[in-house]
């Protein structure tokens, strides 16, 4: 009794006080640490998120669209024969560490990924070529402002890939001093400086007052990295922090309600979709396909699962991005119609098909165990008896991509926002060798490949759309997926907080932003 | 003691009684549950979703709309069975082990609790990740999982029991009147050995259901749609504070489950083990 | 303890690492899951997978691969982290500290309130004191972690608001870390007002992890005792006019630590691997969030070491079972084989 009564006095001893971050520090709460902080060694959201306070591009997405613009390139021009791409830089900007930003910097930062024989190269592992530099064969210095870059066929999706978080623009001194503990050392010439790092705990960094578009409003950024989604929900609710990312649907219903916070939505580039197997005898048959597409009723699980923080997809891209053929008629709801077509295929309703179910929810799919469970009884409402599987994430995106599944569910965050990402990424017979299949439906036509890798090739962005269109239609017809939504993405923040910018990745730099 | 004697000890005592009641109870609706429930445990029904208890629902609806009664119910059935299995798995083998390398000392004793210290070196979730990632993702594997994790924390309690009772003077001598080693570990060394066990079994039926339920949480558990008591609280707590009932009913359930062996084995313990009848 | 002892026990240790680092080696890879695949996610292509594992040196033969590995770790080198391309141990020694801070407290808070509910039980068996600590054993054993935590923290820091919500400290302290355990180190500096802060962040942490430990202390405790007390030796002091509490705490206790010290030693293993949940709730920046988190990104060489250090302060934490053994009950000896 003694103990509990000294017990309670140690705990009224400690004074109520709950300090409210200061109004020139924003803390942002999010699901997860940061794994590497030179982004061209980075695959994941949360290092992409931390990492672009930092760096500067050559070129960036606009602050709410996916529309390329200028960034550390004032302006760029493509050859004639579309492979040589020389961009003209801005004059006067300074990295972190005091060095100059000049073609240098831009011809360091790029070569180390490309060139194995750059002094950088063995520094890091570089991830994700295809959607950064692999095409590019050779860059050039002209002047001390001016560097061109030269693929080795025409390669039009670069600008984009170039905008993108793979391409960073690195100061050549610090790659030189930290070698292969760059990751841990970022130095850009971005809006923010990096500070600290505590793994795990959060990572600081303060204004750069040298920026050249004009020191940012916010003194200091903390990201914190608050794993628990429940604990990251009552954090923002009792402004213990300012921002909260990665809230499951559900906790942003709750955020809504509550006054002084506030929930910002907007169209995204991601797609969340099951991928039938198609090397399966069973699933071959593209009415089994259709069938299965009709029997989801996608209304309801937005509505419910997803809260309705979601559009239905029936393309394998999102409306946001150009070239969506918006003419396609998606696969209505028809449970009548599902079971005609599994009839006349002559599917095998005592086979058990399995769905396996992703372990880790990612922006594309909140709940996706819970879909799975509907999807499953949809499914079973035509006939179709299906046995949910689940691995743990590493397990299961192997297993996929060997191809072993039936039925998976899978989705793809939206990279470059270029169609050709989702559609040769995702959908071309290149992409569909096992293993390491991206093309998780192992799906190879022959006709969709050839518009796809032709549209690779063409720089008339009309001519382009027109390919993606009737590749599009072809992607309906064949239904090697069941595309199931387009996520919106959402941020939700406390109403101190001004100007928060959205872009459809999710993914901004914050220099705009304030608090009041 | 004879077989009846040991019955009517049983009956006489009211903490067996009480766990018979409550066990009793969870194995009734176990067998018994299709008949009883009101709801189908599978069907979703995603616009009645995350209710409140209700006359319809009296313990309300989880996310995807169905009764968690109806849940609770069926899912006794794989939860109690989590609980005895993996209990099983980790006690046969880890008693024995312990009795050896208690009784027989030396070579053996080394020998064995190294093996033990090997695997006790891995944090009890990361291994049963590991066991159930090799077996792949199934009930059975999962309680197979579970069950190796704690085979080494019975083998150190037995051990250290064993340890002090062979150094008792009524060992040495029946080791003295010439007993066989099995008649001294099984008719003398085990019975006295068996009240620590007890305790620790119960209360790992508990700690069995929620490491399974751990383990469905990465991924590696009961498969869904299986409402099994640990995985539909670990879905709850997404609702915490939307709809508490979602995590608070399946957490009561196994609460229950815990507290009827518990009691059950204090019981079990009070007439398995004379000396400390009073 | 005698020098033969000591070095009995440095062989013990060494064959447990042995056997330690070949049962993780070997588990790691039998694990379906490429490290390479994960690091690349849902957009990989088979020549950047291929290209990755032989950056990380996975496409060598099993034999090969173990081989470094010993040949590094006896070096002192743990590798380089496969997901971060850091040296694994200077991932590790910060979260090491902040989970041994936790665990410690965690334990003591289990301990102490553990042995006194046991003993309370066992003296007052049958009554209203024995069954509301049991009771409540009970549901701190069955009572989920997350559940437990996240109750906590709304309650004394949402509604309330008198304690720290998560972290270690308050966001923007800044301290030189020494030990890296944050009471120590304010202690060092003399600052007290970090150390008040960085004692306020340990509460509700430690008392979510040590509600398991401390269930299964206090029954333990209770039985042991109740074996105790009705052996002869006890009743003889009785008889002799002892007093109950001296009868008690002295010849009772003293003779029911031998199991309490048992599950004490299994269970501070527990709470060094098993704060996964705790450490998460929490935002706790630990190890036990840190193995899994690598686990499950098959993160091979974090993995490794990690367990390594498992194993070498499990072998510690036993060590020091096996000496209080001896030490309460001289009839055993220490080496124990």
């Amino acid at each position: 009794m003694k103990t509990f009564v000294s017990l309670l006095v140690a705990v009224m001893m400690f004074m109520p006080s709950l300090s409210m971050a200061a109004s020139d520090t924003l803390i942002w709460g999010r699901g997860g640490d940061s794994v590497v902080l030179d982004l061209a060694q980075a695959t994941d959201g949360e290092s992409i998120k931390a990492g672009i306070q930092v760096f500067e591009n050559l070129v960036k997405f606009g602050d709410n669209s996916m529309d390329v613009e200028p960034q550390l390139a004032e302006s760029w021009e493509i050859s004639p024969d579309g492979l040589t791409w020389t961009f003209h830089l801005r004059k006067g900007v300074k990295f972190h560490d005091g060095t100059d930003f000049t073609a240098q910097a831009v011809y360091d930062s790029f070569a180390r990924i490309i060139d194995k024989d750059h002094p950088f190269y063995g520094y890091g592992k570089w991830k994700y070529l295809s959607l950064s530099l692999k095409y590019v064969s050779n860059i050039e210095i002209i002047d001390d402002f001016t560097v061109s870059l030269t693929t080795e066929m025409p390669y039009a999706p670069l600008i984009n890939n170039l905008a993108l978080w793979l391409c960073p623009i690195l100061s050549p001194k610090a790659m030189a001093e930290y070698k292969d503990q760059i990751g841990m050392h970022p130095v850009g010439t971005g809006p923010f400086k990096f500070v600290e790092w505590v793994k795990d705990d959060h990572i600081t960094m303060v204004r750069n007052e040298d920026y050249w578009g004009g020191a940012p409003k916010l003194k200091k950024i903390v990201l914190k990295s608050i794993p628990e989604t429940a604990t990251r929900l009552m954090a923002l609710q009792s402004g213990t922090i300012d921002i909260a990312d990665d809230l499951d649907p559900d906790a942003i219903t709750l955020v809504k309600k509550q006054k002084d916070l506030v929930v910002k939505e907007n169209a995204s580039v991601n797609v969340g979709y099951i991928a039938m197997n198609t090397s399966k005898p069973y699933l071959a048959d593209p009415r089994i396909r259709q069938a299965i597409n009709h029997a989801v009723d996608k209304n309801i699980l937005i509505q419910t699962l997803f809260q309705g923080l979601a559009i239905p997809a029936k393309n394998p891209f999102a409306p946001s991005i150009w070239s969506y053929n918006d003419e396609i008629e998606p696969y209505a709801y028809d449970p009548a119609k599902a079971k005609e077509l599994l009839k006349e295929a002559g599917f095998d309703f005592g086979r058990e098909i399995e769905l396996w179910a992703m372990p880790v929810s990612r922006a594309y799919m909140p709940d996706p165990v819970k879909t799975a469970e509907l999807i499953q009884a949809y499914l079973s409402a035509v006939g179709v008896k299906v046995k949910i599987v689940r691995y743990d994430w590493g397990t299961y995106l192997s297993k996929t991509s060997n191809g072993e599944h039936d039925l998976c569910m899978l989705g793809w965050l939206g990279g470059n926002a270029d169609p050709d990402n989702f559609l040769y990424g995702l959908l071309s017979a290149d992409t569909a060798q096992t293993p390491g299949a991206s093309n998780v439906a192992i799906w190879k036509n022959a006709e969709f490949t050839d518009l796809v890798k032709k549209a690779q090739k063409t720089f008339d962005k009309a001519k382009r759309t027109d390919l993606y269109k009737k590749a599009q239609v072809i992607a309906h017809d064949e239904a090697p997926w069941v595309p199931i939504a387009h996520t919106k993405v959402v941020r939700c923040f406390h109403n101190r907080v001004q100007d928060v910018p959205l872009r459809p990745n999710g993914l901004n730099s914050f220099e705009m932003v304030w608090k009041k | 003691m004879g077989r009846w004697d040991m019955l009517r000890d049983l009956l006489k005592n009211k903490n067996t009684v009480l766990g018979m009641v409550i066990v009793g109870c969870i194995l009734f609706l176990a067998v018994f549950g299709p008949v009883l429930a009101p709801y189908d445990p599978f069907l979703p029904a995603p616009l009645d979703r995350l209710q409140l208890p209700s006359r319809e629902h009296w313990l309300g609806t989880d996310s995807l709309g169905r009764d968690i009664l109806t849940r609770i119910i069926y899912g006794s059935r794989i939860s109690v069975m989590i609980g005895l299995v993996a209990v099983t798995i980790s006690l046969v083998p880890g008693t024995v082990l312990g009795l050896l390398a208690g009784y027989f000392g030396k070579t053996l004793d080394a020998v064995i609790m190294r093996v033990m210290d090997v695997l006790l070196a891995f944090p009890a979730i990361l291994m049963a990740v590991f066991i159930a990632a090799i077996l792949g993702p199934s009930l059975v594997n999962t309680m197979i999982a579970v069950g190796i994790v704690y085979i080494p924390h019975y083998a150190r309690i037995v051990r250290s029991s064993v340890l002090l009772l062979k150094e008792q003077l009524f060992v040495q001598s029946v080791s003295h009147m010439g007993g066989s080693h099995g008649r001294i570990i099984f008719s003398h060394i085990l019975p006295n050995a068996l009240a620590p066990i007890i305790v620790y079994a119960t209360l790992g039926m508990g700690t069995a259901v929620l490491q399974a339920a751990a383990l469905g949480f990465l991924g590696l558990g009961a498969q869904p749609p299986q409402p099994e008591w640990g995985a539909m609280l670990s879905e709850g707590r997404q609702y915490l504070q939307l709809a508490p009932h979602v995590a608070a009913f399946p957490g009561l359930a196994i609460l229950l489950l815990v507290l009827g062996f518990n009691v059950f084995g204090d019981g079990l313990r009070d007439v398995l083990d004379p000396t400390l009848r009073t | 303890m005698n020098s033969s002892v000591i070095s009995r026990r440095i062989v013990q240790l060494i064959l447990i690492m042995i056997g330690v680092s070949v049962v993780v080696f070997l588990m790691l890879r039998m694990i379906p899951g490429d490290p390479a695949q994960l690091l690349l996610g849902e957009l990989a292509s088979p020549e950047e997978l291929a290209a990755l594992r032989h950056d990380l040196g996975l496409d060598r033969s099993l034999l090969v691969q173990y081989t470094i590995f010993v040949k590094n770790m006896l070096a002192g080198d743990f590798g380089i982290s496969m997901r971060t391309g850091t040296p694994v141990i200077n991932e590790i020694i910060p979260r090491l500290a902040a989970t041994v801070e936790l665990s410690v407290a965690g334990m003591v808070i289990a301990t102490v309130f553990g042995i006194l509910a046991g003993i309370l039980s066992a003296v007052y068996k049958n009554t209203v004191v024995d069954y509301t600590a049991m009771l409540s054993a009970l549901v701190g054993v069955s009572m989920p972690v997350f559940w437990l935590g996240l109750m906590l923290i709304y309650v004394f820091a949402v509604h309330f608001q008198v304690m720290p919500m998560m972290g270690r400290m308050e966001m923007g302290t800044e301290m030189h870390a020494i030990t890296g355990l944050v009471l120590v180190d304010a202690l060092i500096h003399m600052d007290f007002a970090v150390f008040k802060d960085g004692l306020r962040h340990l509460v509700l942490p430690a008392v979510t992890l040590s509600t398991i430990p401390m269930a299964i202390i206090a029954r333990i405790t209770r039985s042991a005792m109740l074996e105790v007390m009705n052996q002869d030796y006890i009743r003889t002091a009785r008889a002799k006019g002892m007093e109950e509490s001296v009868v008690i705490l002295r010849h009772a206790l003293g003779n029911a630590f031998l199991p309490i010290i048992t599950v004490l030693g299994i269970n501070m293993g527990l709470l060094l691997g098993g704060a996964v949940l705790t450490e998460t709730i929490f935002s706790w920046p630990g190890l036990g969030r840190y193995v899994v988190d690598s686990l499950m990104g098959r993160d091979y060489n974090a993995v490794q070491a990690c367990i390594l250090i498992f194993a070498v302060l499990m072998a510690l934490i036993n060590l020091g079972v096996d000496v209080m053994y001896a030490f309460l009950d001289p009839r055993i000896r220490v080496d124990g084989d």
